[in-house]
C-alpha cells in the first residue's frame, strides 16, 4: 500500500530530469555521462542522450554524480526507559538527505517480551508517515524462543526483512548465550538472513560496571572504563567463530576499536564471511571526550561499544575501509537530548546510549579518507552505498547509477568546506559530537526518488514520501560462498564395528561432555571373556543405513569385506 | 613430615660426583663437576674437594641438565568408576625413564564435592606410589563461597599455587564468563596461577549433537566437533578476562596453530600469559582420527584434539623456541583400549587422554634442537626451568646450582630410539608415537641425589617421591602483575553536579541494567547547559588498570557556546596497547 502511494505521489509531479555534464562514479568505475531520470527511475545513462523536450536540466559541470548514500544503521525510534530519541523518522531522514544519504535502514528494537511482528508494524507505520527518504528495517532479536522463530520466518518470507541483530552484550536484557547464538545463527542462515551482531562481552561488562561503580566512578568516563576495547574484540572473535562453525555470514555492527577491526581483517584473511561496519562517530572522533569536565558533553559521546580513547583509532578504521577489510559505513544515529542523557547523571550505566552522525557520515568519510588520499572515489561509493546495497540485497536497485536503478543520486562537491556545529544541523539534539570539526566535501544536490530534495543548502522535502523497500533473503554478496561451502561437508570414516573388550562403566557420566543426544554404550553389561584385540577391526564399504543405530557388541560378522586388520600395527 | 622421612632415606645412600660434564642451565652452559650429597647439589666447579669413597660418574663431556619437570599429568585419574592405567608408580617410572624428575598432577574434584578432600585423596595416592617428586594443581570444577574458602586454604596451607578452570564440558565442568571473572579476580588477589582448559563448550555441545545426528559416531567426530577455532576463541576470551582482572594466565594444552598465535599476539600486547603445548601436539597430528582402525583412532582422543593440520607440530616447536610458548607438559592420561571402547558407538563417550610423559624430553630434543630451531639452553628452559619458575620452585628445581635439589640428567644427544608400545614404561597398549624415531635420550637420571637410570637400567622406588609445596606469587608471573596493580587506581573525573533538566523515564522498561541503579532525584524546569560544566583547580592523578596515566590539560572550544573557551583537564585511560600512540599524539 505504502509503496503504491509513494509511486503515485512522485508520478503526479511527473519529474523528468536530466543531469548533464557530470562524472558518473560507481563503485567499479567513473565515466563522463548524462543521466536521464523519469518517474523516479534512471532511464538512460550515457552521452548524447535523446530525451523529450521540456525536461528540467541540471548542470553538473563536471562534478561527481554518485549513487545516494545508504546509512545501514540508524535508531530513530529506539525507546529508552520510556523516552523516544529526539530525532524521529522525519527529523532523522531530513538530516540524512542533507548529508547525501538517500536511504536508511533503521533498527526495530522490540522491548523484551514484545512481539517482533508488532514492533515491526509499529516501526513501519511510523516511518511511512514520517520518513522523507526510502527506508528499510533491521529487526533486533531481544530473546530466543519458538515464538521468535516463527515470527522471524514470517518477517523474512512476507515482510521483506533479511537482516536481524543479535546481542552479545546487555546482560539479563538482550544478551544471548553462545548456545542460543549458535541456534539463532543456524536458523537465520537457513532463512537466508544476514546476522547482525552487537559484539561486546556482556558478562565482563557487567562485572566491570559493578567494580567501577563500587569505586565511586559514576560519570561518563565509567562507560569506556567498563567497556574496554578488548571486550569488544573478544566478542567479535567469538561471533566470527560461531559464524564459521555454522557457516553463516556475520555482520558486525559498530566496529569502534582498532582491535575489533583487526580481528575482522584477520578473519577475512582466513576466509570467513564477515562484514564490518564502522560508524561516523568511530571514524571522526575518539573517546577522550568521556573525560570532559562538562558532564553534558561527555554524556553526548556515550554509545556502545564506546568510542576508543585511543586517538589513532579513526585513522586506522579509515585505512581498513580503504583496503576493503571493513565494508560499510553506518552512523548508528540515535540522538537523545541532554535532559534524556541526564537520566544517568548519577550512574553512567543509565545514560541512554547513542550519538549523532547520519548527516555527517558521507562528509567525514570523504574528508578523512578520500581527501587524505587513503581511498579513491569508487571505493568511497562502495563503502557509503554500494556494499550496503549488496549485503542487504538492494543492489542494483540502490547503490548504483545504472539504467532502471532508483533515481537516488547525489551530486558531490569535494570542495565544500563546512564546520560542523549543532546550530546548523538538521538533528534536533542540542549537542553534536563533531562540534567544531571542519569537514571537506559534501552534497551539492541530492535527488531522492527522482526529485530534488536538497540543493544549495536548502531542503525541499515532503514528509511521508519515504517508501519501505522490502528485501529478499539470500543476498548473493553474503550467501554465494556460503552455499558452496554447504556442499563441502564432513564425512564419517566407514569402519567396522569395534568388537573388542569394553570397560564396564558406572551409569553416571563422568568426565565427558554431555551431549543432547548422547547415547549410552549398550554393551556395558557384556564383559567380554577374552581380549581379542587383533580381531577388533574390519571395514565395510560405504555408509550403512543403520550406522546410527547402536549395535550390540556381540554382533557377529562372518566375512568382513575389507578383510581383517591388525589393530596393534600403527599404519 | 614426609619430607623429613624421605631426606633421611636419601642421606643413607648417596654421595655422588659427576665429573667432566658440561652443565647446561637455561642461561648458560659451562664445563664443571658436580658434587651431590643428601639429595642436594653441594658443590659445582673444577677440582672439587670431596670426601673419599664417593661414587663418581664420568660424563665425558656430555650435557648435564636439570631434570625435566612435566607440569601436566593425570596419573591414577578416576574415570567413571575406573582409573587410568598408569598409576603414580607406573606414571612416574615412565617419567624418570624419559628424564623427567618431577611431575605436577591435576587434582580433579567431582563438581559439587570438596576440593580439600580431593586434594587429600590425591596426596595419599601420590605419597604411596610416586617415584619422583611431585606437586599438584587443583581443578576448580564448580564455584561458590565454600570453594573459594577451600582455594584460599589450599594456597595458604597446602602448597598449591595453580588452579585449573574449564571453559569446556558444558553442564559439567564448564564455568560461565562471570564465574571465570570472579575466580580470576580472586586468584589474582591470592597470588595463584589460573590455568584454563580453553575450548568453547557451548559450541562444542552443539557441534557434537550435529555430528551424531549426521551419523558420525567414530573418533573423527571428536575432532570434527572440536575444530581448532573453538580452541582459539576460548583462548582469546581467557586472555581478555585475565587482562581485565590483571591476573596471570596459563593456557594448558595448546594444541593448534591458531591458539598458539593468539597467545603470542597477547604476549606481544603485554599480557601475562603462558602457553603449554603437550608432547602429543608437538610430536604428532590429528590425521590419525580418520584411521580405519578404531582402537588406534580412539587412542588419539584428547581435548582439545590434535589438529589435523600436519604442520602444527613444527609450528608449535618454533613458537617454543622463540619463547612465545613457555612450558611443555605431557597431559599424560592413559586409558586401555577397553576403556576407550566405552565410546565405541559414540565418540563423545570416549575417555580423553594420550600418553607422553616418557617421550616428552626426547621428542622436543629431536623436533626442535636437532633441527636447529632451539638451542640447548632454551631446551632446558622449556622442559624444566620455566615450569619451576611458574610454580615458584625455582631455583630449588629447574637449575643446576649449589643448594638446588639433585635432580639432574646426563643427556645423550646421539642416542637414537624407536618409540613402541612394546618397550615403553606406560601400561597402555597403545603409544600414539608408535614407530617414531627419536634422537636424544637420558643416559643417566639422578633423582633426589640417587641414580635411577644408568646403563639402560631403571631402578625406581615407589613411594620415594615427595610432595613439593608451591608458594603463591611466583615472581615469574607476578612481578609485572604487581607493578600494574600499583597503577590500578581508577579515579572519577571531578566535575560539578549536573543541574540541568532530566527527562522523565520509567524504570520498568528495558535498558542497560545496572546492579546499583539509582533513580535521579532532580528535575529542573530550565535548561542551563552553559553552566553545566565547570572546572576545579588542580587535577587528581588518575590511572588505569594495566594502563598508564596520561594527564594533560588542554583547552578546546566549548560546544554549545562557540565563543567561550573552556579549559578542562582530560584524563586518558588507555588499554595497554594504546599507550604509546597516545603519548606520541599528546607530545
Amino acid at each position: 500500500v505504502s509503496f503504491n502511494a509513494a509511486v503515485s505521489c512522485s508520478s503526479l509531479q511527473d519529474e523528468r530530469l536530466l543531469i548533464r555534464g557530470g562524472r558518473v562514479v560507481n563503485d567499479d568505475r567513473s565515466f563522463f555521462g548524462d543521466v536521464y531520470i523519469e518517474d523516479g527511475l534512471i532511464k538512460q545513462v550515457g552521452e548524447n542522450l535523446v530525451v523529450p523536450g521540456g525536461v528540467k536540466v541540471i548542470e553538473a559541470n563536471g562534478r561527481m554524480v554518485i549513487p545516494g548514500g545508504i546509512d545501514v544503521n540508524t535508531c530513530l525510534m529506539k525507546t529508552y526507559l520510556g523516552t523516544q530519541p529526539v530525532d524521529d523518522f522525519l527529523q532523522g531522514t531530513k538530516a540524512a538527505l542533507a548529508g547525501g544519504t538517500t536511504m536508511i535502514i533503521d533498527h526495530v528494537t522490540p522491548e523484551p517480551g514484545e512481539s517482533l511482528l508488532e514492533a515491526f508494524e509499529r516501526w513501519q507505520e511510523a516511518a511511512d508517515k514520517r520518513a522523507c527518504c526510502d527506508y528499510s528495517l533491521h529487526v533486533d532479536i531481544p530473546l530466543w524462543n519458538q515464538t521468535v522463530k516463527d515470527e522471524l520466518e514470517v518477517l523474512v518470507q512476507d515482510k521483506g526483512i533479511n537482516s536481524f541483530q543479535v546481542y552479545m552484550a546487555y546482560k539479563d536484557v538482550y544478551q544471548m548465550t553462545d548456545s542460543q547464538l549458535y541456534e539463532a545463527f543456524s536458523f537465520l542462515k537457513q532463512l537466508g538472513a544476514v546476522v547482525l551482531v552487537h559484539a561486546e562481552n556482556g558478562d565482563l561488562i557487567f562485572e566491570e560496571q559493578r567494580k567501577i561503580l563500587g569505586m565511586g566512578i559514576t560519570g561518563p568516563e565509567g562507560h569506556p572504563l567498563s567497556r574496554p576495547e578488548e571486550v569488544e574484540a573478544e566478542a567479535v572473535f567469538r561471533a566470527i567463530t560461531l559464524g564459521n562453525r555454522v557457516n553463516c555470514p556475520v555482520y558486525i555492527t559498530k566496529v569502534m576499536s582498532k582491535s575489533a577491526a583487526d580481528t575482522i581483517a584477520q578473519a577475512r584473511r582466513k576466509g570467513s564471511v564477515v562484514f564490518g561496519e564502522p560508524i561516523t562517530a568511530g571514524l571522526a572522533t575518539d573517546g577522550s571526550h568521556y573525560w570532559s569536565k562538562n558532564w553534558a558533553k561527555a554524556a553526548a559521546y556515550v554509545t556502545s561499544p564506546p568510542l576508543s580513547p585511543d586517538p589513532t583509532t579513526p585513522e586506522h578504521l579509515h585505512t581498513l575501509l580503504a583496503s576493503g577489510d571493513l565494508q560499510v559505513v553506518g552512523s548508528s544515529h540515535c540522538a537523545y537530548s541532554t535532559s534524556q542523557k541526564a537520566i544517568g547523571k548519577d550512574d553512567f550505566t543509565l545514560i541512554p546510549e547513542g550519538t549523532n552522525g547520519v548527516e555527517e557520515r558521507m562528509g567525514f568519510v570523504w574528508d578523512k579518507a578520500v581527501a587524505m588520499g587513503k581511498m579513491d572515489e569508487n571505493q568511497f561509493v562502495a563503502v557509503t552505498s554500494t556494499n550496503a546495497a549488496k549485503i542487504f540485497n538492494l543492489y542494483p536497485r540502490k547503490g548504483r547509477i545504472a539504467v532502471d536503478s532508483d533515481a537516488d543520486i547525489v551530486i558531490w562537491d569535494p570542495d565544500i568546506v563546512k564546520t560542523i556545529t549543532a546550530k546548523q544541523q538538521q538533528s534536533a539534539a542540542e549537542y553534536n559530537i563533531f562540534e567544531g570539526l571542519e569537514c571537506r566535501g559534501g552534497p551539492a544536490l541530492v535527488l531522492s526518488q527522482g526529485r530534488v530534495v536538497y540543493e544549495g543548502g536548502k531542503l525541499q522535502i515532503q514528509q511521508g514520501t519515504g517508501r519501505f523497500i522490502p528485501r529478499k533473503p539470500f543476498p548473493d554478496y553474503a550467501f554465494q560462498r556460503i552455499k558452496f561451502r554447504n556442499q563441502v561437508c564432513g564425512q564419517g570414516v566407514t569402519r567396522g564395528v569395534y568388537d573388542g573388550p569394553v570397560h564396564d562403566v558406572t551409569p553416571t557420566p563422568k568426565y565427558i561432555t554431555p551431549s543432547p543426544s548422547a547415547k549410552t554404550s549398550p554393551t556395558s553389561h557384556q564383559p567380554p571373556p577374552v581380549r581379542n584385540l587383533h580381531l577388533s577391526n574390519f571395514s565395510l564399504s560405504g555408509a550403512q543405513i543403520d550406522d546410527n543405530i547402536p549395535r550390540r557388541s556381540g554382533h557377529r560378522i562372518v566375512a568382513p569385506p575389507g578383510g581383517r586388520s591388525n589393530i596393534t600395527s600403527l599404519g | 613430615c614426609s619430607f623429613q622421612k624421605k631426606r633421611r632415606y636419601c642421606s643413607l645412600n648417596d654421595r655422588l660426583l659427576i665429573k667432566g660434564g658440561r652443565i647446561v642451565n637455561d642461561d648458560q652452559s659451562f664445563h664443571a663437576d658436580i658434587y651431590m650429597e643428601d639429595g642436594l647439589i653441594k658443590q659445582i666447579g673444577d677440582n672439587l674437594i670431596v670426601p673419599g669413597g664417593v661414587k663418581t660418574i664420568e660424563a665425558n663431556g656430555k650435557m648435564v641438565i636439570p631434570g625435566g619437570i612435566d607440569i601436566h599429568t593425570h596419573f591414577q585419574m578416576p574415570y567413571r568408576g575406573t582409573t587410568t592405567v598408569d598409576d603414580f608408580a607406573q606414571g612416574s617410572k615412565a617419567a624418570l625413564a624419559g628424564g623427567t624428575t618431577m611431575i605436577v598432577d591435576h587434582v580433579i574434584p567431582e563438581p559439587g564435592t570438596s576440593l580439600m578432600e580431593a586434594y587429600d585423596q590425591w596426596r595419599q595416592w601420590a605419597d604411596e606410589k610416586a617415584c619422583c617428586d611431585y606437586s599438584l594443581h587443583v581443578d576448580i570444577t564448580h564455584w561458590n563461597d565454600s570453594v573459594k574458602q577451600e582455594v584460599d586454604s589450599l594456597i595458604k596451607d597446602k602448597g598449591v599455587n595453580s588452579f585449573q578452570v574449564y571453559m569446556a564440558y558444558k553442564d559439567y565442568y564448564q564455568l560461565s564468563n562471570s564465574q571465570l571473572y570472579e575466580i580470576f579476580t580472586f586468584l589474582a588477589e591470592k597470588g595463584g596461577i589460573v590455568q584454563v582448559h580453553a575450548e568453547n563448550g557451548e559450541i562444542i555441545a552443539e557441534e557434537q549433537a550435529r555430528m551424531l545426528q549426521m551419523g558420525i559416531t567414530g573418533p573423527e567426530g571428536h575432532v570434527l566437533s572440536r575444530p581448532e577455532e573453538l580452541e582459539a576463541e576460548a583462548v582469546f576470551r581467557a586472555v581478555t578476562i585475565a587482562s581485565q582482572t590483571n591476573c596471570p594466565l596459563y593456557v594448558t594444552r595448546v594444541m593448534s596453530k591458531s591458539a598458539a598465535d593468539i597467545i603470542s599476539q597477547a604476549r606481544k600486547k603485554g599480557n601475562v600469559v603462558f602457553g603449554e603445548p603437550i608432547t602429543a601436539s608437538l610430536g604428532t597430528d590429528g590425521t590419525h582420527y580418520w584411521s580405519k582402525n578404531w582402537a588406534k583412532a580412539a587412542a588419539f582422543v584428547t581435548s582439545p584434539p590434535l589438529s589435523p593440520d600436519p604442520t602444527t607440530p613444527d609450528y608449535l616447536n618454533t613458537l617454543l623456541a622463540s619463547g612465545d610458548l613457555s612450558v611443555t607438559g605431557s597431559a599424560h592420561c592413559t586409558f586401555s583400549v577397553a576403556q576407550k571402547a566405552i565410546g565405541k558407538d559414540d565418540f563423545t563417550q570416549i575417555p580423553e587422554g594420550v600418553n607422553g610423559v616418557e617421550e616428552r624430553m626426547a621428542l622436543i630434543w629431536d623436533k626442535a634442537v636437532t633441527t636447529g630451531k632451539m638451542d640447548e639452553n632454551m631446551f632446558v628452559a622449556i622442559t624444566s626451568t620455566n615450569a619451576a619458575k611458574i610454580l615458584n620452585l625455582y631455583p630449588r628445581k629447574g637449575r643446576i646450582a649449589v643448594g638446588s635439589d639433585a635432580d639432574l640428567i646426563i643427556w645423550d644427544t646421539d642416542s637414537v630410539r624407536t618409540i613402541t608400545a612394546k618397550t615403553h614404561n606406560s601400561a597402555a597398549e597403545y603409544n600414539i608415537f608408535e614407530g617414531m624415531e627419536l634422537r636424544g635420550a637420558p643416559l643417566v637420571v639422578i633423582c633426589q641425589g640417587k641414580i635411577v637410570l644408568e646403563d639402560g637400567k631403571l631402578q625406581v622406588t615407589s613411594g620415594a617421591g615427595r610432595f613439593i609445596p608451591c608458594s603463591p606469587f611466583p615472581d615469574f608471573a607476578y612481578k609485572r602483575v604487581k607493578a600494574r596493580k600499583q597503577l590500578a587506581v581508577l579515579r572519577a573525573v571531578p566535575r560539578g553536579m549536573y543541574d540541568g533538566p532530566v527527562s522523565e523515564f520509567s524504570m520498568s522498561r528495558g535498558g542497560t541494567p545496572s546492579a546499583s541503579a539509582r533513580t535521579s532525584p532532580t528535575k529542573q524546569p530550565v535548561r542551563n547547559l552553559h553552566q553545566s560544566g565547570f572546572s576545579l583547580t588542580g587535577n587528581r592523578a588518575a590511572c588505569g588498570e594495566s594502563s598508564l596515566l596520561i594527564n594533560r590539560a588542554f583547552s578546546k572550544s566549548c560546544d554549545g557556546c562557540a565563543s567561550v573557551t573552556e579549559a578542562f583537564y582530560c584524563t586518558l585511560i588507555l588499554p595497554w596497547s594504546g599507550q604509546k600512540a597516545v603519548m606520541e599524539y599528546l607530545s
